[in-house]
């Protein structure tokens, strides 16, 4: 793996993608995951590659961030429900 | 508290429904049928001589010294073996006893040296009291007859003798070893009078035996005989203190035996409800690191790495740390900072890093050492139950009758809770073992795995995917428990995934390289076998699909209905002390304490109104992101409290870069660690002797830590991050650890009902503890899950990228060894170094024939990232193409091996699976010369011996 910081942001959106490939909304699945762990500028840093390198379903999630299509945080880590329970 | 031997009732507790009311010398007692009548006379306030029994060893009935009388009854029973029973009038003195006792005690005594004055055990000896409480006032024997006062003591352990002069053949210390620990290391050797305390073979001593040196049998000794040097050297302790250990996730509390401000000895503490008064060797004897020489006890800055520290006074040191965060964040944003919250440190301690670094640095640019061992666990476990955390306490292992452990090395990594599994084990329970290396689990004396599977590296996935395929498909799922307790839907999608013919046994056999009918066959028994419990370890999380495999543990959990009650569950065994209490304080960049989203705007109000500052909605930067914006230029300055990055992390010359790269370097340690070499500022920290507050062990258990000395560097830790606060311009009043727990307890609902009173009354409590639960929570998700219902998650199994091929052929795998812990630099600065002076590759005998290679070899270990050399050993524990060894020595760097490669979900990074070569070398690498060259550079000091000598 290329020791570049975009590439390496790349990869990971791309190995993302791979293991969120049978959630029912994989696109979603993956664009709320990256929202909700990466730093903007991590973000930025990928959106600024416009796409290289990306697989499917990772680039399309990419172009759903970029669209600011992203529902409220609601990935497995994040679901709202659990806020209100905090308990893990 | 003063000092004072721990209560002993003689015998074990015993669980019943049925109470039994009995008379002890004309006292009423009520205690559980099955009680001993020596528990009784206990439980009264009495005292029956005894020397043979022991509360937490089984009656064995060989002393014959706790003889009673009991109306009815014929002779003189045994008390430690006699049960009471309802009316029972029993006799504890009388004339008959005491001539009895007298003359056993006699006989004892006539075969044990007269020297009590000048024994070590002097005032402290069960002997000595039982001769007292007796009135044994003369022997009549003589002493001139055959003896065994000439025999030599066997000093070889570095903590602990052996003197068979003194011992009175009680097997206290082989029972110990037998029921505590599971060693089976001792044994009385000989019969007669010939018998004695033998460690292994005859040849051996207790430095070469299997002995573990746990200090079971010390503990266990009512004599001299097997005693702790430190007591020889320095004399019966004068106090005693509860804390809690600060070694890995189990929590052992002990008794720290204090004479003045020197520890004489920490002593497991029978009512710790992680251990149950049980210890390792790391807990019970290596704490000698606290006072070792290479502690760094001032403040130490310099402008660049390649300076000499220069010595400085508190007040020096944290306004220059204050001015350069100040100048930092003016010149390249607050994004530019971040901090990283240690596991070794207390809750208290974490919660004000991650508090510095949000209220003060203005950022969420914060981790913790759990990313690179447990975030999956906080991942995987939050998706499927709700809850970033395990399920059940240790207790519940005692009503397991299937055990699951995979990618964990309990013996060595958790060997307390090890202990455990074994008395359960040996009591019936069955085992699958799933690990590339035949664990000492997988078979040692009276216990052996019924499937042990040793999977290839990184096949975790796939195997659990397939134990799944076997357990829907052959109608072995618990349905009724899914369709209560789970999301039927997701079960349905999930199913149908797993039952795939690509999932099962025999398609994905040659990806797992285990033959399929084991897999089938330890599905088969998992599914219905019982209460089947799931103990996992690193090897699990340190995957590119760590949190995938988290995840599919969980889903077998569900679909066979082990969840909610003692004995089953998913059980996490956290690594380092303090990883359950770092994750919970809000150490991750994305979450607030409670595993609460920062991007929640409630949370972050409740958050904002108690400190008076905004919370950042966005998440911070995750450790290895860090690095990377180090070297991209936009990260700049970090605070490191109670971690070695540079040793601990993957692709050591990444992270080396990423420090080099950085303006401001701020460690706050106990000594220059690795880390330490691109440092800037080093602020010494204090050890858990030194301090108060409270850490969270592997099953949510909140235990104090009690300062029993004052801190050598005049603080602790909080006090320190206090300090650093006040210089960046936070208005913090903290006067002592209870009021930041107080914070706490008012911030995370979950910690809502902790305080230090309760926890100096209860001992202990399980998070939640709160309205719901107001007693805490051993098990978690009884009547229904904390998300609703479980989610079955699908697992697809995704391959490593790391591939072996012919340049790098061999899978490297990383792990543990009993006797040191994490980088070293605690263990390594005690004599536990006798057991592992340097780390060693374990290679298989076909693949060092293969490399012309024998044990004990210098050996180049190389990959894609960088190469290392140290020592081989040849062995079978490891399969063919696979190789294995530890990171405990820095000289090794075993991590600049390690690749950057992480879990696609956590970035934990994926220490389990290298692809490397091995060849013959002939000692330290090029690479290996450089960094010690440069780490002594690095930690030089102005004006002492360590200063340059240009």
């Amino acid at each position: 793996m290329s020791g570049h910081t975009a590439d390496k942001l790349t990869y990971m959106a791309n190995q993302i993608a791979r293991n969120m490939g049978h959630d029912e909304a994989p696109v979603a699945s993956v664009a709320d995951h990256i929202v909700a762990f990466w730093t903007p500028r991590m973000i930025g840093m990928l959106l600024a590659e416009q796409g290289a390198g990306l697989d499917p379903i990772a680039a399309d999630a990419m172009t759903r961030i970029a669209a600011g299509r992203i529902p409220p945080p609601q990935t497995r880590a994040t679901d709202p429900a659990v806020h209100g329970s905090d308990a893990g | 508290m003063g000092y004072e031997r721990q209560a002993d009732f003689g015998t074990p507790e015993v669980r019943s429904d049925t109470a039994v009311t009995c008379f002890i010398d004309g006292r009423e007692v009520t205690v559980p049928a099955g009680t001993t009548v020596m528990r009784a006379a206990a439980l009264t306030g009495g005292s029956i001589p005894k020397l043979c029994a022991t509360d937490n060893l089984k009656q064995f009935g060989s002393c014959r010294l706790c003889l009673v009388e009991i109306d009815g009854m014929r002779g003189t029973p045994a008390s430690c073996t006699t049960p009471v029973a309802e009316g029972m009038q029993v006799h504890t003195q009388t004339p008959k006893l005491q001539k009895l006792r007298k003359g056993v005690m006699e006989l004892y005594i006539s075969d044990h040296p007269l020297d009590c004055l000048t024994c070590s055990a002097n005032n402290d000896c069960e002997l000595q009291d039982q001769a007292a409480a007796v009135g044994l006032r003369d022997v009549r024997y003589g002493y001139e007859g055959e003896n065994h006062l000439g025999e030599k003591p066997d000093i070889s352990n570095p903590y602990f003798d052996f003197d068979p002069s003194k011992c009175i053949v009680c097997s206290r210390c082989v029972r110990a070893c037998d029921e505590v620990q599971g060693t089976l290391a001792l044994t009385i050797d000989g019969r007669g009078f010939e018998s004695k305390v033998s460690a292994g073979l005859t040849s051996d001593s207790f430095l070469s035996s299997e002995c573990v040196s746990c200090g079971a049998c010390v503990q266990a000794c009512p004599t001299a005989t097997l005693q702790e040097k430190a007591v020889k050297e320095i004399g019966k302790p004068e106090r005693a203190v509860v804390t809690t250990c600060a070694y890995c996730g189990v929590g052992c509390t002990f008794r720290a035996e204090m004479r003045g401000e020197q520890v004489v000895r920490m002593v497991p503490w029978k009512d710790g409800k992680a251990n149950r008064g049980h210890s390792c060797v790391k807990g019970r004897f290596a704490w000698g690191y606290a006072q070792h020489q290479e502690r760094v006890l001032s403040p130490m800055i310099r402008e660049s790495i390649d300076q000499p520290w220069r010595e400085v006074s508190w007040e020096e040191a944290l306004s220059y740390t204050a001015r350069e965060i100040n100048r930092i964040r003016d010149k390249y944003g607050r994004n530019a900072l971040g901090g990283i919250v240690s596991s070794r440190c207390t809750n208290e301690e974490g919660f004000l890093v991650q508090k510095l670094v949000r209220a003060g640095f203005g950022t969420n640019n914060v981790d913790t050492c759990a990313r690179v061992c447990h975030s999956p666990t906080g991942y995987g476990l939050k998706t499927t139950f709700g809850t970033s955390a395990g399920t059940q306490d240790f207790d519940s292992v005692e009503d397991s009758d299937v055990m699951l452990v995979i990618g964990a090395n309990p013996t060595d990594g958790h060997p307390v809770f090890a202990s455990r599994m074994k008395r359960r084990l040996r009591q019936g329970a069955k085992l699958i073992v799933i690990d590339p290396r035949r664990t000492d689990l997988v078979r040692s004396p009276h216990i052996e795995a019924d499937f042990h599977l040793p999977l290839r590296p990184g096949t975790n996935v796939a195997i659990l995917t397939a134990l799944a395929h076997v357990i829907v498909t052959e109608g072995l799922a618990d349905e009724a428990f899914i369709r209560e307790r789970c999301d039927w839907d997701e079960y349905q999608h999930w199913a149908e995934f797993v039952s795939a013919e690509r999932n099962s046994p025999e398609f994905l056999a040659p990806v797992i390289g285990v033959d399929a009918e084991a897999i089938r066959g330890a599905a088969r028994l998992f599914a219905t076998g019982g209460n089947g419990a799931i103990y996992y370890g690193l090897g699990v999380t340190e995957h590119s699909q760590g949190s995938s495999t988290v995840m599919a543990i969980a889903n077998l959990a569900m679909v066979t209905g082990n969840i909610g009650r003692r004995g089953v569950g998913v059980n996490p065994l956290r690594g380092q002390n303090n990883v359950q209490g770092a994750c919970d304080m809000g150490s991750f960049p994305h979450e607030l304490s409670g595993y609460r989203h920062v991007s929640d705007a409630a949370t972050r109000a409740l958050f904002e109104s108690e400190w008076g500052v905004p919370i950042d909605p966005e998440p911070g930067l995750r450790i290895p992101n860090m690095l990377d914006a180090a070297t991209d230029g936009e990260f700049k300055a970090i605070y490191i409290q109670g971690e070695d990055i540079l040793q601990s992390d993957p692709d050591t010359k990444h992270v080396a870069a990423g420090l080099a790269a950085m303006e401001c370097v701020i460690v706050h340690d106990l000594f220059l660690n690795e880390t330490a070499n691109y440092a800037h500022v080093f602020l010494p920290g204090s050890t858990f002797l030194e301090k108060n507050g409270t850490f969270t062990n592997a099953e949510r258990r909140i235990q104090p830590v009690r300062k029993v000395m004052e801190p050598l560097n005049g603080y602790e830790d909080w006090e320190v991050t206090q300090e650093l606060a006040r210089a960046v311009g936070l208005d913090w009043n903290y006067t002592h650890p209870s009021e930041i727990m107080d914070e706490i307890a008012r911030l995370t609902p979950t910690f809502a009902g902790v305080n230090y009173a309760r926890l100096d009354a209860e001992g202990s409590l399980q998070w939640p503890v709160n309205d719901t639960a107001p007693d805490g929570s051993p098990i978690m998700h009884i009547d229904g899950f904390v998300r609703g219902k479980g989610k079955f998650v699908v697992t697809d199994y995704v391959p490593t990228d790391e591939r072996t091929g012919p340049r790098f052929p061999l899978l490297l795998t990383t792990g543990r060894i009993l006797s040191q812990y994490n980088v070293g630099a605690q263990t390594r600065r005690t004599a536990n170094t006798v057991w592992y002076p340097e780390d060693v590759l374990e290679i298989h005998p076909t693949d060092a024939e293969n490399r012309g290679l024998k044990s004990g070899d210098w050996v180049k270990l190389a990959s894609r990232s960088g190469e290392t050399t140290l020592r081989a050993t040849v062995t079978d524990r490891v399969a063919p193409g696979v190789v294995y060894t530890t990171f405990h020595h820095p000289a090794t760097q075993a991590n600049v091996v390690t690749t950057d490669y992480s879990d696609w979900a956590t970035n934990c990074p994926e220490y389990k699976v290298t692809a490397v070569q091995i060849t013959p070398s002939n000692g330290p690498s090029e690479w290996q010369e450089d960094y010690e060259a440069q780490a002594t550079r690095s930690r030089r000091i102005a004006g002492t011996a360590m200063e340059p000598a240009e």
